[in-house]
């Protein structure tokens, strides 16, 4: 074996696991939960005309280009303890600030641009005359989103989804900033690497936790590209 | 039945139609561009209109002065565009009973097999639509909208997209859709031979407006003084007695006051009216009675009228005793033949250039 790479390249520490489970379970969550808000946002820019399109429209890329401290910031400023709706939350039992639920909040956030521009331009392919004939078949604007424009907008929805999902897994500035970096409660596989290159000696843990975010990242972008080929294949598009 | 009385602008163009339907199959005809599509939208309720109102069996669809505006998936009227538009992620089968779901339970009066049948895809079902072809795509569509058990049936050029081979294929099958199940039929076309086969009633509409209705070979002979926009859309109308019917050769001999027609194919029963569509470019003028030549269908008549366009004149000829026939010609031929009105001429045309949509037994259409 190399020098630089540690003999204990694959003797995952259990606080290292943690980690690991933990951001499988942040980017999941963060990703589910904000898969209903992504499609009906990316069906509304791309279909729908309404006032202040275009702000909701600059809203929803703003993390984008935001520095993500910034984000985190303002998520802290809204969502924490002291923040604008935090007491409020907190009343009804709903608590964002250090805790794992704060982390998936702030990757979802960050997320969700990646997440609407690749749904939006499968909404937008889809040929209008086919939304057309079935309200002429009877099916109202809702019976004909349910069966037409979403079925025929899955690939894009999956693009977008393992999109947000991989922004999740590397998400760090936001999440930092938002709920610290708590080992075992928000403490995810990047904010791990970052903690190890700050101590003597956590070299080889940093290099262990990088080697499984590629393996996770590399797992998400072949398994979308698997669905993606078959969508396309059921459509006709492949021969 | 359908009552229609609407205006629209839409740019510079201007659109005011006002027509009403009956049973059967009514054609709205007219150039690309007249506004037939338009009003199609308007009544299928893709498209508001600026005034006017749209009416089916008594329910107000449209009516700008009271706001009433019912949607498209209420309206309950089928529709049919060029290309099918079948839905890529649903089978054959899937897609036929689409509409059928929507439709309210009492009203599913059109059985899926009797639909199946008729129009010869119970093949196709398993099948995915984008495995089909051209023609079966345009089947599985028109039985999709007939599934929904529609109100009213719209065909918008329903078979402009598909070759002649096609063509041929399905308009027998339109023709038995309008005979087998009790649904009033608009038909948008610009193909005379078309309309005039599945028509009962026509309304002619050219720049916004409708100019001509009436059962189609009179609102047609109507408009044919009336210079066309294109030389190969004009045609003529003839109605021919059938006379006798040539197995050896597959042609039937019709009698026209004027001279005898011979069509391929079937026309008819003896002694039954036939109509017959001749576009004018496909006619050939002669002074003198030809011999020795392989067109067999001669007529005579006289010069009435002479219109020109650049190099090609359009003659407009009296035939003996009934009926009027187009024929254009270049400027060259027609001073060479020194015609003018009053002038006696022969009028040519080949069999062979009269395809099956040309030819029409008159005593199905007009009920």
């Amino acid at each position: 074996m190399p020098d630089f790479l540690p003999a204990t390249l694959f003797e995952l520490s259990p606080a290292e696991w943690t980690a690991i489970r933990l951001s499988l379970r942040i980017a999941t969550v963060a990703t589910l939960a904000s898969l209903p808000f992504g499609i009906l946002t990316a069906y509304a820019l791309a279909r729908c005309q309404f006032p202040g399109k275009t702000l909701v429209n600059g809203i929803v890329h703003l993390p984008l280009v935001l520095p993500p401290v910034v984000t985190g910031f303002v998520l802290l400023m809204l969502l924490g303890r002291k923040g604008v709706f935090g007491p409020y939350l907190a009343e009804i039992g709903v608590v964002f600030s250090f805790r794992w639920t704060g982390a998936a909040v702030a990757c979802g956030v960050m997320g969700f641009p990646l997440m609407v521009r690749a749904m939006r331009l499968s909404f937008e392919a889809i040929d209008r005359r086919l939304e057309l004939a079935s309200e002429t078949l009877g099916a109202n604007r809702i019976w004909t989103f349910f069966l037409v424009n979403l079925p025929l907008a899955v690939p894009g929805v999956i693009v977008g989804a393992i999109l947000a999902f991989a922004k999740a897994l590397g998400e760090f500035g936001a999440t930092i900033t938002f709920v610290s970096n708590i080992p075992g409660e928000t403490q995810t596989i990047s904010a791990a690497i970052y903690s190890y290159t700050q101590v003597p000696g956590g070299d080889a843990a940093a290099m262990r936790l990088t080697i499984v975010a590629v393996f996770i990242a590399f797992s998400a972008l072949v398994a979308s590209e698997i669905i993606q080929w078959r969508a396309a294949k059921r459509l006709g598009n492949v021969e | 039945m359908i009552e229609v009385d609407v205006r629209l602008q839409v740019g510079a163009f201007s659109l005011d139609v006002a027509f009403a339907n009956g049973a059967g199959v009514t054609a709205l005809f007219g150039q690309s561009g007249s506004g037939k599509s338009l009003t199609l939208s308007i009544i299928a309720g893709l498209i508001k209109p600026d005034a006017g109102y749209v009416r089916l069996d008594g329910e107000t669809l449209v009516d700008v002065a009271t706001g009433v505006f019912v949607p498209v998936s209420r309206r309950r009227i089928g529709l049919v565009f060029q290309d099918s538009n079948l839905f890529p992620h649903l089978s054959v089968k899937q897609n036929l009973l689409y509409g059928r779901w929507f439709a309210p339970r009492g009203e599913r009066r059109i059985d899926f097999d009797a639909v199946v049948e008729t129009l010869g895809i119970a093949n196709l079902v398993s099948r995915s639509p984008t495995r089909l072809s051209g023609g079966e795509r345009q089947r599985v569509a028109i039985g999709r909208a007939l599934l929904s058990c529609p109100r009213l049936l719209l065909l918008d050029e329903p078979l402009a997209a598909l070759d002649m081979q096609r063509k041929l294929e399905i308009l027998p099958l339109i023709e038995r859709v309008r005979d087998e199940f009790d649904v009033p039929i608009i038909y948008v076309s610009h193909a005379v031979e078309e309309v005039l086969r599945l028509a009962s009633r026509v309304v002619i509409i050219d720049a916004g407006r409708v100019t001509s209705v009436g059962e189609p070979a009179e609102a047609f002979n109507r408009i044919a003084g009336a210079p066309a926009a294109n030389r190969f859309d004009r045609s003529s109308i003839l109605a021919a007695t059938v006379e006798e019917t040539s197995v050896a050769h597959g042609l039937t001999k019709l009698n026209h006051p004027a001279g005898t027609i011979w069509v391929a194919g079937s026309a008819g029963n003896c002694g039954s009216l036939a109509r017959v569509i001749v576009k004018a470019t496909d006619v050939i003028l002669s002074r003198v009675l030809p011999q020795e030549i392989s067109t067999r269908s001669i007529l005579s008549g006289k010069v009435a009228n002479i219109q020109f366009d650049g190099a090609i004149a359009t003659i407009e000829i009296d035939l003996k005793d009934d009926g009027r026939l187009l024929a254009t010609i270049t400027r060259g031929a027609l001073e060479d033949l020194a015609l003018k009105p009053g002038s006696y001429v022969y009028a040519l045309f080949k069999t062979a250039a009269l395809d099956e949509r040309a030819i029409g037994m008159a005593s199905a259409q007009g009920e």
